[in-house]
């Protein structure tokens, strides 16, 4: 295998870049500290703890993606995506930095008096019957148990399958390493699918974000978040292909794969809708006052627009413009509806979890972006510095020349 | 429809069969078509076809029910028949999506499917030309049409060395034609003078 570039190196822009969003944010972050998080108001302290929360367990989430989607496809014994395999590595990489923001967080939210989740509030618990009922499950302990546990394992399991890759660069495998190889892969990859079919399907939706509104649940609420999710870190693992693919890197890895991802894409584009409809529909139809307590100042209120934005980003643009196969083989417009669809998932999420703390008024300021330029820039520089580290193609990888062959 | 002249060659490896396929473009024969037991990735692309339009027939038909889903609803519900039900609005947009989305894959799929027998020219009653009995079983078929420029004796020493383990001389039916099998059954070709 003539390689010429086995090892990533970082480019001088991209490095400016990374820390120019990076300054950017911190400066944002602390304006806006000054002037929102020391406010006497209290509703504009919740604001902007709330947007920092938001931020971080949205970019929790998508970077942890790469890792299902990794355990996903080894359990599935695919091949297809081992020659870009280190992408979705890389990015998991950056689990740990965001796990430790979004769980450091998470926990002092609930544990200082901002009373960002009513259920912290004591007082309003005992005069609530519905909260008194619930207080089993949502209390301070529990909460801070399963948000350790949850970040905790994701990190773990998450590096013991890096570290298990790092196998197919060392030597050629006979025959019984690689099915051994295999095998360890296939305990790895179903340990961390387990606890996160767990967790995704829990703690990430129930606990950080469906008990901002502690009244109200939604049976499609696990689903609809893990849908969210799952595109948007999809959108990000493409990003990165992309990007590789400019500067040269990754030659065996071909248009073909990029047809993939534009598949997934796409796809999961089409399954976060019928999980919104799902959601909505069903509320709709019955109309059941404690059902529609969550859509009405969405649908009707400030947030209509946002709303309704989410639906075309989220659903009308990828549905027109990726469902042509030629489509899905254009770099350019690939490169559009993926970063397309890693802001609407982030505005999706800004919907789900800032239009339940600050329902009366929008919210959507500069501080939003500011935010998301300080945790895109840690993404970018963390993804890159990861990169570096490990040679770009796993070159003994039992199922490498499935992934040199591949065609769709 | 008219009787026409064709070289088969037969291939018991799709190994052989690529760049057979490959030198007889090169050449400047023209297939007729190759006929193999199982689908294969690329051939369509090796043979040069152009890119089918099921699909886009595909996205008519299903924007077809999708406009009619909604028109009809929206036209019953409305002005037709304007009922209220669970004190809904008229035009009830979520509630007509189930049936829109129904109606759109039905349309789709019943269209795309009769379109692929036309295309196919797949029909009760609709009889083609076998060109060699063994090529839905383990042989890859492919039948290159003598034109009236083509020297055939050329075109079979071609052959001698792409790795063809059966090739015979035919004159056949180029279309197709109404017929059934159990009538006139002929699928060994007597007319067929063997090469090979």
């Amino acid at each position: 295998m003539a390689s010429t570039k086995t090892y990533f190196e970082i480019p001088a822009k991209m490095k400016t870049w990374s820390y120019i969003l990076m300054a950017v944010g911190i400066l944002t972050f602390i304006i806006g500290f000054f002037t929102k998080g020391m406010s006497a108001d209290h509703e504009e302290q919740k604001v902007f703890w709330g947007t920092i929360m938001y931020n971080s367990i949205y970019f929790l989430l998508i970077t942890n993606i790469s890792m299902f989607w990794l355990c996903a496809l080894t359990l599935g014994m695919a091949g297809w995506h081992i020659a870009l395999r280190r992408i979705p590595e890389a990015i998991s990489a950056a689990v740990p930095v965001f796990g430790t923001i979004a769980g450091i967080l998470l926990i002092a939210i609930v544990f200082s008096n901002l009373h960002i989740y009513e259920w912290t509030n004591m007082e309003e618990v005992h005069a609530n019957a519905a909260l008194a009922h619930k207080h089993g499950f949502l209390n301070v302990p529990f909460f801070t148990l399963w948000t350790v546990a949850t970040i905790g394992l994701w990190i773990l399991l998450g590096k013991r399958m890096r570290k298990l890759s790092e196998e197919a660069d060392n030597e050629k495998m006979p025959l019984n390493d690689g099915q051994s190889f295999i095998w360890r892969n296939t305990v790895s990859a179903a340990m961390f699918v387990a606890w996160f079919a767990l967790t995704a399907g829990c703690v990430t939706p129930w606990f950080w974000q469906m008990s901002l509104n502690a009244h109200w649940y939604s049976t499609m609420y696990s689903w609809y978040t893990f849908a969210s999710s799952f595109v948007g870190g999809l959108g990000i693992i493409t990003l990165f292909f992309i990007f590789l693919k400019n500067k040269g890197y990754l030659e065996l890895a071909t248009q073909e794969h990029l047809h993939d991802l534009g598949k997934f894409l796409f796809a999961f584009s089409i399954f976060w809708t019928y999980i919104w409809f799902a959601q909505y529909m069903l509320i709709w139809y019955a109309n059941i006052p404690e059902e529609t307590l969550y859509f009405k100042h969405r649908v009707q209120g400030e947030y209509k627009g946002v709303f309704f934005l989410n639906l075309v980003i989220n659903f009308v643009c990828p549905i027109l413009i990726l469902m042509s196969r030629p489509a899905k083989r254009n770099y350019t417009l690939v490169t559009f509806m993926a970063m397309l669809l890693v802001f609407g998932h982030w505005l999706d999420f800004y919907q789900m979890i800032m239009g339940s703390i600050s329902p009366e008024k929008i919210t959507l300021s500069w501080l939003d972006f500011g935010i998301l330029s300080l945790f895109a820039g840690i993404l970018i520089f963390t993804v890159g510095k990861t990169l570096t580290k490990r040679q770009l193609t796993p070159k003994y990888h039992p199922f490498l020349k499935e992934s040199i062959v591949h065609h769709t | 429809m008219a009787k026409k002249k064709f070289v088969v060659a037969s291939f018991d490896d799709e190994e052989n069969l690529f760049p057979a396929v490959h030198a007889v473009r090169k050449a400047g024969y023209k297939i007729h078509d190759v006929y193999t037991p199982f689908p294969i990735h690329g051939l369509d692309h090796a043979l040069g076809l152009r890119e089918t339009s099921l699909h886009t027939a595909g996205f008519i038909y299903g924007i077809t029910g999708t406009s009619t889903a909604l028109g009809c609803m929206t036209w019953i519900f409305t002005s037709d028949w304007p009922q209220i039900y669970d004190g809904k609005p008229h035009f009830a947009l979520p509630a007509f999506v189930p049936i829109t989305f129904e109606l759109t894959v039905l349309f789709a799929a019943v269209g795309m499917v009769m379109t692929f027998c036309w295309l196919c020219q797949l029909a009760p009653f609709v009889k083609k030309h076998i060109f060699h009995p063994r090529q839905t079983d383990d042989l890859f078929v492919m039948a290159v049409e003598c034109t009236p420029s083509t020297n055939v004796e050329e075109l079979k020493d071609f052959f001698k060395d792409k790795g063809t383990v059966h090739l015979e001389q035919q004159e056949a039916e180029a279309g197709w034609w109404w017929g059934r099998f159990d009538r006139e059954q002929q699928i060994i070709n007597e007319n067929a003078v063997e090469v090979l």
